[in-house]
Parts: C-alpha cells; structure tokens; sequence
C-alpha cells in the first residue's frame, strides 16, 4: 500500500535530483524564459505546470480509485485561503521582478546564473523579515478565510474529483490553444541559445504593449 | 585542440524540451514523490530551515526567542530534514542536465537587458517578496502552487490564481529583467 512515508535522505535527494533536471531541461533556469510567461510571449511555465498538475492529479486519483493509494494518505495543504491569496500575490510578484520563484532559482545558480544567488539572498531576508514581524496580527492574516467544511473541492463542496479533474483537463487544453496562439502573434518563446546568451532587449520585449508597435523597443 | 576553430570551440545549447514532454515528466516525478513520500515537492521549506540555521549561527539568543524560527532550532540541527536533501538534489539534477545540454554559462542574467545594478537590486527585492509570501501562503509555486494542486487543494488554485494575476501587473510595471 502507499505512500511509503518515506522521508530519509535517498528519497529527498532522488526527487530533488529528478526535479532539477526536469526543470533545466523545460529551461525553467533561464529568468527570461520564466518571465516571458508574465509577458505573453512565452507559455512554458504554464504549459508545463498545468501538465504536470493534471498528470499527477489523474495518477493519484487513479491509484485511489485501483486501492494502490490509501485514501487520506497524502498530505494537502490546509485551506487557509487569505493566505494562499496573499502569499500568491507576493510571490508573483517577486517572480515577476526577481525572474524566478523559490525553486527555480536554485535551478538558476546551478545553471551558472549569479543573479539566481542574489534572488536566494533575497529569499532568506525575506523569511527574516517576515519572522521579525510574525506575532498574533500575522497569524491572524495567515488563519483566515478558512474553508472549514474541507480542503479539497469534493470535501468542501461536494464537487467530485473526477469532475475537478475534467474542468482541469479542459483548462489545459485552453493553455495549449491560448499559449500557442499569443505565442504565434509574438515573438515566441525564448529558444535554449537564446537562453544561454542571457537575457536581452528582444528577449523581454512584452508582447503586446500598451503603445503603439516599436514604442518600447528604446 | 584545434586553434583555428577556436572561436566557436563551446558546443552548441541543446533545446529545451517541449512543454508537453517537460511537463509529463514532471508529473510523473511529482507523482513518483507522493508514493515515496506521501507528500509533494517544494523549495521553501529549506530556504526557511536555512534561515533558521543561519540565526541560530550568528544570533542564537533572538534565533530562538523568535515565535517562527524558535521551534526549528529547539529540536537539534533545522536543516535535518527532507527538504533539505530534495533541494541539494535539486541542484546536483539542475547542473548534471545544465552540463549534459551544454547549458551551462557563468553569467549575471539580465545584466544586458537592464544593466548589472538594476538587476541586482530586481534579483534582490524579488526575492525578499517571494520569500515573504511563501511564508505567509506556507508555501511556494512548487511546494503549495504545484504539489498542492496535484492533490486538488482549494488553496493551491487560490495561490496560483493570485500568484499569475500579480505576477502580469507586476511585470508591467517593473522591468526587473
């Protein structure tokens, strides 16, 4: 029966190590190509994302369903929903002006990219500061907007798990069509030699700018 | 070896995977991670043990009186702990493929873009966001956003929700890269 539980060295490192290369090789290393995702040139992050999402949604479900999983076995983040909002905000941001989030930037320095150390510099001052202010108005924040009734949508709403897992299935083919198009009509997405070469002015042009065609190429 | 093709000597990057492909596979290695595990994958759990190292090593007295960063050095050594290794595997996984797909390069990213001082102080401040706020959401894009949503949490798809809206505004008003 699983999961094993396991939670020794071989298996973080294992995971670790298999995350790391699976991010490299979508080029989740590259800030530019990260970004391009925020300026609509380039869709890998949600593509890629959205894809695995649904692959192991559908695995786990499935294994479930078979009696290979245990039912409740695997843990699921708890639905603080304030936080899950706020903590979405700020990391989106700081994604959008750092060029990465917390994992691929390790992905980042181990790619060669210094700026990706500077952001993981940032990431433990931030966890400073947020430590230096934590006390009952943070907890506050962090405890709110609960969803008592449950964490998933089958527990909280009664909507059931293969109907989630239909709309995110549709979702991603919507990511796939979407991308694609926008992809089409812009520059593209950011090529591994473009990666590489760091990023540059074409490389961070937004795909469509509020000015006119040209007007930010300065 | 040879002199006379040294200007191109460095092979060429090989390409990224394709989306679809990239994205199968990590999946299957977030899913792989729930049967080994019975959990997901993440980053900021040991950026946050670390942290707490790091005070516990030059500020023990107020590292341990702190309410968040206390009880992860009350018990022993905070970087003992399974996420330490993922994110060490992490790296080794990054730079084994980086090598492999002659990807490899030494470089400040964004230096050409926007100039070495603006990406500094972009690098920087994007971090201490994200940081912050995967304190607060307890948890990052991969620890609650990626893993979270594997398990059809409510509140991954409420972080991936604000975290792509934010993240559009913000890079159209900052050019951190």
């Amino acid at each position: 029966m699983f999961p094993l539980d396991d939670a020794g060295l071989w298996s973080g490192l294992v995971c670790g190590a298999l995350f790391g290369f699976v991010l490299e090789r979508a080029g989740f290393g590259s800030p530019c190509k990260l970004t391009g995702q925020f300026r609509l040139t380039d869709w890998s992050v949600l593509k890629v994302m959205f894809t695995a999402i649904v692959v192991a949604a559908a695995g786990l479900w499935a294994l479930r369903l078979a009696g290979v999983v245990a039912e409740g076995a695997v843990y699921v983040p708890t639905s603080f929903l304030a936080a899950a909002a706020i903590g979405g905000v700020l990391v989106g941001i700081g994604f959008a002006v750092g060029g990465y989030c917390p994992g691929t930037s390790v992905v980042g320095l181990f790619s060669g990219r210094l700026d990706a150390a500077v952001f993981l510099v940032g990431l433990v001052l931030g966890t400073v500061v947020f430590a230096g202010l934590y006390g009952p108005a943070i907890e506050a924040v962090m405890g709110a907007w609960e969803v008592d009734a449950g964490d998933t949508f089958s527990e909280a709403w009664g909507v059931s798990d293969g109907l989630v897992l239909a709309v995110m299935a549709a979702a991603l083919v919507g990511v796939f069509v979407l991308g694609g198009r926008l992809e089409r009509a812009s520059r593209g997405p950011v090529s591994a030699d473009e990666a590489v070469a760091g990023a540059d002015a074409a490389t961070t042009r937004t795909a469509f700018p509020n000015d006119a065609p040209g007007a930010n190429a300065h | 070896m040879n002199t006379q093709s040294s200007p191109a000597r460095s092979p060429r990057p090989q390409p990224f995977w394709p989306p679809l492909a990239a994205g199968v596979a990590l999946g299957l290695v977030l899913l792989l991670t729930f049967l080994w595990t019975g959990h997901g994958l993440g980053a900021t759990g040991a950026s946050t043990r670390f942290t707490a190292w790091l005070g516990e090593a030059i500020a023990p007295a107020a590292t341990s009186a702190n309410a968040y960063l206390g009880p992860m050095v009350d018990g022993g050594n905070p970087l003992k702990s399974w996420i330490s290794w993922q994110v060490v595997g992490v790296a080794i996984g990054a730079l084994v493929s980086a090598f492999l797909a002659g990807r490899f390069r030494v470089q400040l990213d964004g230096a050409r873009s926007v100039g070495t001082p603006r990406r500094l102080v972009a690098a920087l401040a994007g971090g201490l966001l994200a940081g912050f706020g995967a304190r607060v959401a307890a948890g990052c894009t991969s620890g609650l956003g990626l893993s979270g949503a594997a398990t059809l949490a409510i509140a991954a798809f409420v972080f991936l929700g604000t975290f792509f809206v934010a993240g559009l505004v913000a890079s159209r008003l900052f050019r951190g890269i």
